[in-house]
C-alpha cells in the first residue's frame, strides 16, 4: 500500500510556484493508480530486487532473507487483522505451528508436492482461524488478547499430548524441495519463500483495496455504523482473521522448510510477541512497514548474540535480550509512536517534500497514516501531533476548523473509492 | 475414589494460586478497565528476588515480606510511568503495554537468573497430611496457601466494604469525575489499586512457585488461568475471583487427572471461551448496557 501515490494532488494546476518542475516530474514518476497494476508494477519491481540481492549475497544471508520473506508473510496477516479490521490477535505463533505441521505431516504420509502442501497448510491454518474467529468476533479486545494468549501456550503443548502423530518433543522432520538444476538448494528455497511473500503481499494488497478491504476498516472504525451500512460485521471479522491465520499457517510452513524440523519449542510464546511488537514497529496496518518489522525480527537475534556477547553474559542471554527488546518496543511504541518506522518515515518524507516542492502540506497524511497506521483506534493522530508539530508553513485555522478540513477530506477520501 | 479425592484436594489448593492471580486482574480492571497481563510475570520477577535473597542468607519470611513489598512498590511505579500517560487513549494501549511488560519482565529475569528450572522452598512441609490411614494429596503448605488467598480475599472485601478508604477506592472506579468533584484523589487510588493488585500477583507468585518448575516462565500458565478465573467470576468482585478461581482449578485438576496434563491450557482456553459465549458477563457481574 503506497500511501504516497493515492494522494490527490494539491492545486498542481491552480498555480506555478517555484518547486512546480520538481511536482510535475514526481507527479510523472507515480505509480498508475489502478492498484492490480501498482500492485504488480511494485511486484516485478521487489522480484528483481530480491533476485539481485539474492545472487550477490552467500547462502547464509540468503538464509535469513527467506526468513525475512517469511514473517513478512506472517506480519502482513497480522497488520491487516489489526490495522484494518481493528482485532488483535497473541496467538499468531499458533496458526504457525498448524501451517508447520501440516506441511511435515503431508510431506509424512501424502504427496500432493510443494505447491499442494503450502496451499494446505494454508487452508488449514484459515480453517483454524475460523473456527478461532467465530468466537473471537464477539469478544472485545482485552478478552481476545486473553483468548489467543491461551492459544498461543495451549496449543503447543497439544504436540506433546498427542506424540504418536506430532513426534512429540523431538518434533517432525521436514525435507527441503529440491532444487533444479544447478542451483543450490538454499538459493532455491529462499526464492520460493519470497516468491511467496511477494504474492501473498500483492493479494493483500488487493484485498486491502477492495469491497472486503473497505468493509474491514468500515467495521474496525464503527461497528454500529458498519452494520447499519449493511455490513455484516461477524463475518468481516471472521474473515479478517482467517486471512490473517491464513498468512501465518503459510509462513510457518515456509520456516520449517528451511529449519528441517517442527516441534513446539520452535513457536513459543514470545515468538506470538514478538510477531505483534514487529506488526507495531513496522506500523500496523502498513504492507511497506512489515518489511521492518520482518527485517527486526531476524536480525535481533544476530544482534543480541553480538550484544550478549560484548556484555560478556551468558550465551543464552542473547534469546532473553531479544525478547526484552520486543517487550520494550511494545512499551515505547504504545507510549510515543503508535504509527511506527513506516508512519515516521512517510512524517520524514512528507516534511522533505514540503522543504523540495516549496508547497504547502496536503493536510491529509496525518490522519490517513493514523487511520491506516494504528494499532486499532490508538489515535495516532493525536500522539503524532504531540511528538511533533504539525509540519505545516501554514498557520493553522483553529481546532475546529482543522478537524473540519480532515472530515472532508476523508469524505472525499470516501468518494473517490 | 482415592484418584478422584487427591485430584480435588489438588485443584483446590490451585484453585486458590489462580484466585490470586484473579484478585490482582480484579482489582485493576474493576478500577481502570485494563487487563493485567504483565500480572504473572511482575509475582515471577519478585520471586525470583525473594529467591536471591534466600540464596544470600535472608530468612524465608523476611524474604518473603520483601516480594509483597517490591510487588506493591512495583505496581504503583508501573501505574505511574507506564498506565498514567495512557489515560484517555484506547483501551488496548495499556492492554498492549502491559503485554510488552510480560516480555521485557520474562527476559531480563532469564538474563539475570537463565532459563534453568530451580526449585524453591516452601514454607511448611509439602508432604500430604494423614487422615485417618491414608495420605492424601492436601500438604501443610496446601493448607497456608488456601489460608493466604482466603485471608487476602477476605481482606480486600472487608477493605472496600468497610473501610473509608474502600469507599472511596470504589467511588473512583465506579464513577472517576464525580469522584473527583466530590474531592477524593482518583489518580492516587488507581496506583493504589495496582499496588494492591501486583502485590496480590506477588503472593500468587511466590505460593506457586514450590509446586512448579521454577523458571522465568513458570507464571505464563498461571497467569492464563488466573485469567479464565477472573473471566469467570466477572472480572468485578474478590469474591468472584475466590469463586472462579476454585472452578477453573478443579476443571484443570481434572482434566490434568484423568486426561492429561498437556490438554490443560487448552480445557482452560475451551472453558473461558465457554463462559464468554454462555454468560460473558460471568458467573457474578452484571450485564452492561451498552449504547450508540
Amino acid at each position: 500500500m503506497n500511501t504516497a501515490s493515492t494522494r490527490p494532488m494539491v492545486d498542481a494546476a491552480a498555480s506555478r510556484p517555484p518547486g512546480a518542475g520538481i511536482r510535475a516530474l514526481a507527479a510523472r514518476l507515480r505509480l498508475p493508480s489502478q492498484p492490480l497494476v501498482r500492485h504488480l508494477i511494485l511486484f516485478v519491481l521487489g522480484a528483481a530486487f530480491f533476485y539481485v540481492l539474492t545472487v550477490n549475497v552467500g547462502a547464509f544471508n540468503d538464509y535469513q532473507i527467506g526468513e525475512i520473506a517469511v514473517y513478512a508473510i506472517v506480519l502482513g496477516g497480522l497488520s491487516l487483522l489489526t490495522g484494518l479490521n481493528g482485532q488483535f490477535s497473541l496467538g499468531q505463533g499458533a496458526f504457525m505451528i498448524i501451517g508447520a505441521y501440516t506441511l511435515a505431516l503431508l510431506q509424512l504420509h501424502a504427496h500432493v508436492g510443494l505447491v499442494g502442501e503450502l496451499v494446505l497448510a494454508t487452508l488449514i491454518a484459515a480453517a483454524a482461524g475460523v473456527v478461532v474467529g467465530v468466537p473471537a468476533a464477539r469478544l472485545s479486545a482485552p478478552y481476545l488478547a486473553g483468548v489467543t494468549l491461551m492459544l498461543a501456550l495451549g496449543l503447543p503443548q497439544l504436540s506433546a499430548q498427542y506424540g504418536s502423530v506430532f513426534g512429540g518433543e523431538q518434533g517432525l522432520t521436514t525435507t527441503p524441495p529440491v532444487a533444479p538444476g544447478s542451483l543450490s538448494s538454499e538459493l532455491w528455497l529462499t526464492w520460493i519463500q519470497l516468491l511467496c511473500a511477494l504474492v501473498v503481499l500483492v493479494l493483500l494488497a488487493n484485498l486491502v483495496r477492495s469491497r472486503f478491504g473497505r468493509a474491514f476498516r468500515a467495521v474496525r472504525d464503527d461497528e454500529i455504523a458498519a452494520a447499519v451500512s449493511g455490513i455484516h460485521v461477524a463475518r468481516t471479522k471472521v474473515l479478517a482473521f482467517a486471512v490473517s491465520a491464513g498468512c501465518a499457517g503459510l509462513g510457518g510452513a515456509l520456516l520449517v522448510l528451511s529449519t528441517g524440523v517442527v516441534n513446539s519449542g520452535e513457536f513459543p510464546l514470545s515468538l506470538s510477541i514478538a510477531l505483534l511488537a514487529a506488526m507495531v514497529l513496522g506500523g500496523a496496518g502498513s504492507l511497506v512497514g512489515i518489511w521492518w518489522g520482518a527485517v527486526a525480527l531476524v536480525y535481533m537475534s544476530t544482534w543480541s548474540t553480538s550484544l550478549s556477547q560484548h556484555l560478556s553474559l551468558g550465551t543464552s542471554a542473547a534469546a532473553y535480550l531479544s525478547d526484552a527488546f520486543f517487550g520494550a518496543v511494545l512499551v515505547v511504541a504504545m507510549l510515543v509512536a503508535p504509527t511506527g518506522i513506516q508512519g515516521g518515515l512517510g512524517w520524514i518524507g512528507r516534511r522533505l517534500w514540503h522543504v523540495v516542492a516549496g508547497s504547502p502540506l496536503p493536510p491529509s497524511p496525518g490522519a490517513r497514516v493514523a487511520t491506516a497506521g494504528a494499532v486499532p483506534g490508538a489515535q495516532a493522530t493525536d500522539s503524532v501531533d504531540h511528538a511533533s508539530p504539525p509540519p505545516d508553513a501554514t498557520p493553522r485555522p483553529g481546532p475546529e476548523a482543522e478537524e473540519l478540513e480532515a472530515k472532508d477530506l476523508e469524505t472525499k477520501e470516501r468518494s473517490r473509492q | 475414589m482415592e484418584l478422584f479425592v487427591n485430584i480435588l484436594l489438588s485443584g483446590v489448593a490451585q484453585g486458590m494460586v489462580f484466585a490470586a492471580v484473579a484478585l490482582g486482574l480484579v482489582l485493576i480492571s474493576r478500577a481502570t478497565g485494563v487487563i493485567n497481563f504483565a500480572q504473572g510475570a511482575l509475582g515471577m520477577f519478585t520471586t525470583f528476588i525473594a529467591f536471591s535473597l534466600l540464596s544470600s542468607g535472608v530468612g524465608y519470611w523476611a524474604a518473603f515480606v520483601a516480594a509483597l513489598a517490591i510487588g506493591f512498590a512495583s505496581g504503583a511505579v508501573i501505574e505511574r510511568t507506564l498506565i498514567r500517560p495512557l489515560q484517555g487513549k484506547p483501551a488496548l494501549n495499556p492492554v498492549i503495554v502491559t503485554i510488552g511488560l510480560l516480555v521485557v519482565l520474562e527476559g531480563v529475569a532469564g538474563s539475570i537468573w537463565g532459563n534453568v528450572a530451580r526449585g524453591f522452598p516452601a514454607a511448611f512441609s509439602q508432604k500430604g497430611l494423614v487422615i485417618g490411614t491414608t495420605r492424601v494429596a492436601f500438604s501443610h503448605f496446601d493448607v497456608f496457601i488456601v489460608c493466604a488467598v482466603v485471608v487476602l480475599v477476605l481482606a480486600i472485601v472487608a477493605l472496600f466494604q468497610w473501610t473509608d478508604l474502600g469507599l472511596r477506592m470504589r467511588a473512583a472506579a465506579f464513577a472517576p469525575e464525580v469522584s473527583r468533584l466530590l474531592g477524593v484523589r482518583v489518580g492516587r487510588l488507581f496506583t493504589l489499586g495496582w499496588a494492591l493488585a501486583c502485590a496480590a500477583g506477588s503472593l500468587a507468585g511466590l505460593l506457586v512457585a514450590p509446586l512448579s518448575a521454577f523458571s522465568p516462565y513458570y507464571m505464563d500458565l498461571n497467569l492464563v488461568y488466573g485469567f479464565t478465573a477472573a473471566v469467570l467470576g466477572g472480572l468485578v468482585s474478590p469474591v468472584g475471583a475466590l469463586v472462579g478461581g476454585l472452578v477453573t482449578g478443579l476443571a484443570i485438576a481434572f482434566v490434568g487427572g484423568y486426561i492429561g496434563p498437556d490438554l490443560q491450557p487448552i480445557a482452560a482456553l475451551a472453558l473461558l471461551l465457554l463462559v464468554l459465549m454462555v454468560r460473558p458477563q460471568g458467573l457474578f457481574g452484571t450485564t452492561e448496557v451498552r449504547r450508540v
